[in-house]
């Protein structure tokens, strides 16, 4: 084994993978272009320090997709899978029959014999799962409508492989009369040489026999490796599980990822779930890295130098060809506000598994050599363009909508007398509705997070998208009969911002706030809102009770400790506050805010002492004076009468 | 005049019917401080220096209640143990209460022929409220029969108002020091003071 070659390859990816992925979150682009960015920069036609071997750690950093479907799986429960069987059929179904047509008709305009032009729609109708879920995951967007619909396309795009690999033979007879080699079919597997219906036998018997090992075998296994108290047997355990299933799978025709997907969802109710997804998430983690990064390395510049606007103009061709049909798909699925464009931003790229299509395609001589380079070439320059079409989709796409369909992309509001305004349905905001709505008073709520309100919504809570510092939005809320109008964003200058807007011109609407902190706090009096709370003060005091308890104080000290302690602090702020009305210029700048709130508490703090301790209920001075007290007088002896 | 302090007890002023009128009957009278407990100490923290701060500033203090378990709502008794602390309201050296004047104000679901040594509750409204005395008294107060409203479960519109109108002449009789210490030798409920003239 070639043991020096291996470290220094190791220590080149890494090496690229640690220094650019970094720098590429920091700048906004996202892990993938980060890593995709490092291959470039290591492969063949910049630094060099990769060759042609980046093709081999790219197969080999494909299991990355695998490990990813399988802890997808893990995360998916199978009642929600089914709840998804209409997206994953209708909506994936119709994109890879609509898009492989028009892509086959593209390419038949452009010269290509039928079978081949099918063989080119085939392979690249298919959306790269590797870069879609990375993407998601990354950006939270699992849980969102859009990232949901992209995820069931892929699904059903890795149950299509099957008949695609089985169609592509075929193909290559279509037309024009050529045999098949016996080599190429073992490729696919030994399965493929079967009659059809006994492939299909054998494929339901492998499904059944990973539901039926995940449900009773499994469980049993773990339970007998975890009992060993040996973590490493279990890593070892849970990787060779998916191997397994792996290669089970590839071996009867069907798609790894596909298999352990289904293994996954199996699992998804066992109790070593969150083990085995914290086990397998490190090596899927480096594997998807590196399968990016070998994508990245392998991008052959030497074609694109030679053949610019072609290739450049084949790339913008099929994306743009995904891309529409991708976003009428999206709306007849009733992906509205912009979501339409996300979910057809995030799959207008090909897949990885269009490589293996290709050199498929290659061996059964259906693509010359440079066709299928020129192939591999789009391909991965799409899947290169990708990330940036999503940041192209956040930063100028979305922004315009937002603008241009101002009505549509902000959610109408019934207006409504007497009702309160809630502006923020985060931690804070949530448990204000929640007290609110339980005592069933009208609250319109609004919030700024799309995911956010998609899942609250789920939840029956009737919320609302939008942007209050926008005065139309306050007004479509109803700020004109509110009775209340409740701050409870994160966002602390827009807060100000929403309330001082409010005050001027709504002046009869009661504002309550949330507060950053004290000098927030005093910014809400200035603008007249006199009932601003500070987010963490609360929290901290009942954990100081939860500490003076465990100190040895009883319940009832430690409470009284604690309001005492607030109330002290309710004068001090009114000290605070007219000394920062005097001079608050040397409070405003930012980075000495903290700081400067410190001192002047604590200077605040010398003209109210607190260590004059609760005398409430005290005695002392009863006792003293009873000491004194000559016996016949018959005054009393304490409270306790 | 006297400066009237008010210190109202009811845990639940939005459910309370007889309180709320009595409380809306006389807020306007001039030199009458209403001071609700429960409204100022949702949590009970009482502030002991501004409580015997405002009991400095007046110089008759009602405690306004409903007459709950024979007693006050826990509040005020919460305000008892705390505000007349030792060294203030009692004491060798604690007279700052000396010659002030209360009153309890209540009122009661039972009848007033319930309250007696013959009726079901055995003892009469004077005895029960033998606790508020003997604290006005330890803390060198002059302690005046109280205002009692009986039957609160079964007022007609018209008593009441008739209660609310006699709360009001009657606060206005003491803050304008219209009562002789003979007339109140004589009473057993502040209430007959307006019987007798009416």
């Amino acid at each position: 084994m070639h043991n020096q070659d291996f470290f220094l390859q190791a220590l080149i990816y890494l090496g690229a993978a640690v220094i650019a992925v970094p720098l590429a979150k920091k700048l906004g682009l996202g892990s993938v272009l980060g890593y995709l960015l490092a291959g470039i920069l290591i492969g063949p036609f910049v630094l060099g320090w990769v060759g042609n071997e980046a093709n081999e750690v790219m197969h080999f950093a494909e299991f990355g997709v695998v490990l990813m479907l399988f802890i997808i799986g893990l995360e998916l429960e199978p009642a929600l899978l089914w709840r998804m069987r209409r997206s994953i059929f209708g909506l994936g179904g119709l994109q890879v029959m609509i898009t492989a047509i028009v892509i086959s008709l593209v390419a038949l305009g452009f010269g290509f014999q039928i079978n081949r032009a099918l063989a080119i729609g085939l392979i690249l109708a298919l959306s790269s799962t590797a870069i879609v879920l990375q993407t998601l995951s990354e950006k939270g967007l699992m849980r969102n409508i859009a990232g949901k619909s992209a995820f069931s396309v892929l699904l059903f795009q890795d149950m299509a492989v099957i008949p695609i690999l089985a169609l592509l033979p075929i193909i290559v007879t279509l037309g024009q009369p050529a045999v098949l080699s016996e080599s190429s079919l073992e490729k696919i597997g030994n399965v493929a040489q079967m009659p059809g219906w006994v492939q299909l036998l054998i494929i339901i018997g492998a499904i059944v026999a990973i539901v039926v090992g995940g449900r009773f075998l499994a469980r049993y296994i773990f339970r007998l490796i975890a009992g060993t108290g040996l973590h490493e047997v279990f890593v070892a355990l849970a990787l060779l599980l998916v191997i397994g299933i792996a290669i089970a799978m590839e071996k009867i025709g069907l798609s790894p990822a596909l298999g352990t997907f289904i293994a996954g969802v199996v699992l998804a109710d066992s109790e070593y779930r969150h083990e085995l997804e914290t086990t397998i998430d490190p090596f899927k983690g480096l594997l998807l890295g590196l399968f990016f990064i070998s994508v990245g390395a392998s991008i052959n510049f030497s074609l694109l130098i030679d053949n610019p606007v072609q290739i450049v103009g084949f790339v913008a061709l099929l994306i743009i060809i995904k891309f529409v049909i991708l976003l009428v798909l999206g709306r007849v699925f009733k992906l509205k506000k912009g979501y339409e464009f996300l979910f057809a931003f995030l799959l207008a790229q090909s897949s990885e598994f269009s490589f293996v299509l290709i050199s498929f395609s290659k061996q059964n001589q259906l693509f010359d050599e440079k066709t299928s380079a020129m192939l591999l070439l789009i391909v991965t320059l799409s899947m290169a363009i990708s990330p940036l079409l999503l940041i192209f989709n956040d930063k100028a796409v979305s922004p315009i909508l937002a603008r241009w369909q101002n009505k549509l992309e902000y959610d109408e509001v019934e207006e409504r007398e007497n009702h309160v305004i809630l502006a923020g349905f985060g931690r804070f905001g949530l448990v204000v509705g929640r007290v609110l709505l339980a005592n069933n008073f009208k609250v319109t709520i609004l919030d700024n997070n799309p995911e956010n309100v998609e899942v609250l919504r789920k939840y029956g809570f009737k919320l609302y998208y939008g942007d209050v510092t926008r005065p139309q939005m306050l007004e479509n809320a109803g700020i004109k009969n509110a009775q209340l109008l409740i701050l409870s964003m994160a966002e602390h200058e827009n807060a100000l911002k929403v309330a001082q807007y409010v005050r001027e011109k709504y002046p009869e609407v009661k504002i309550l706030a949330r507060a950053k902190d004290i000098f927030h706090v005093f910014e809400f009096f200035k603008v007249d809102v006199r009932n601003a709370q500070r987010e963490m003060f609360d929290s901290a005091l009942e954990l100081s009770a939860s500490a003076l308890e465990e100190l040895g104080f009883t319940r009832y000290e430690a409470y009284r400790t604690i309001r005492t302690f607030k109330h002290h602090e309710e004068q001090i702020q009114e000290e605070l506050y007219k000394h920062w009305l005097e001079d608050h210029n040397q409070f405003i700048r930012e980075s000495k805010r903290f700081r400067e709130q410190v001192l002047e508490t604590l200077q605040a703090e010398k003209n109210y002492s607190i260590h004059e301790t609760d005398c409430a209920w005290d005695v002392d001075s009863i006792k003293k004076e009873k000491q004194k007290n000559t016996p016949e007088t018959h005054e009393p002896d304490s409270i306790e009468k | 005049m006297n400066k009237i302090l008010v210190l109202f007890a009811h845990p639940a002023f939005h459910k309370s019917f007889i309180n709320k009128s009595l409380i809306n009957g006389v807020h306007d009278l001039k030199k009458i401080t209403i001071h609700d407990l429960y409204e100022t100490y949702p949590d009970f923290f009482i502030d002991i220096p501004a409580e015997q701060k405002l009991l400095l500033e007046h110089d008759v203090i009602v405690w306004h209640h409903p007459f709950y378990w024979y007693s006050a709502p826990a509040i005020l008794k919460e305000w008892m143990d705390l505000v007349l602390q030792h060294g203030f309201a009692y004491g060798k050296t604690g007279r700052k209460l000396e010659g002030k004047r209360v009153m309890s104000a209540v009122s009661t679901g039972g009848r007033k022929e319930v309250y007696s040594k013959t009726g079901a509750n055995q003892y009469t409204i004077n005895e029960f409220l033998a606790p508020f005395r003997r604290s006005a008294n330890l803390c060198y107060m002059e302690y005046l029969p109280p205002f009692v409203i009986h039957g609160s479960h079964l007022m007609t519109n018209d008593l009441l108002n008739k209660h609310v109108a006699d709360y009001r002449q009657i606060l206005t009789m003491i803050r304008d020091n219209k009562i002789t210490p003979d007339e109140l030798e004589k009473i057993e409920y502040m209430n007959e003071l307006i019987l007798q003239n009416a």
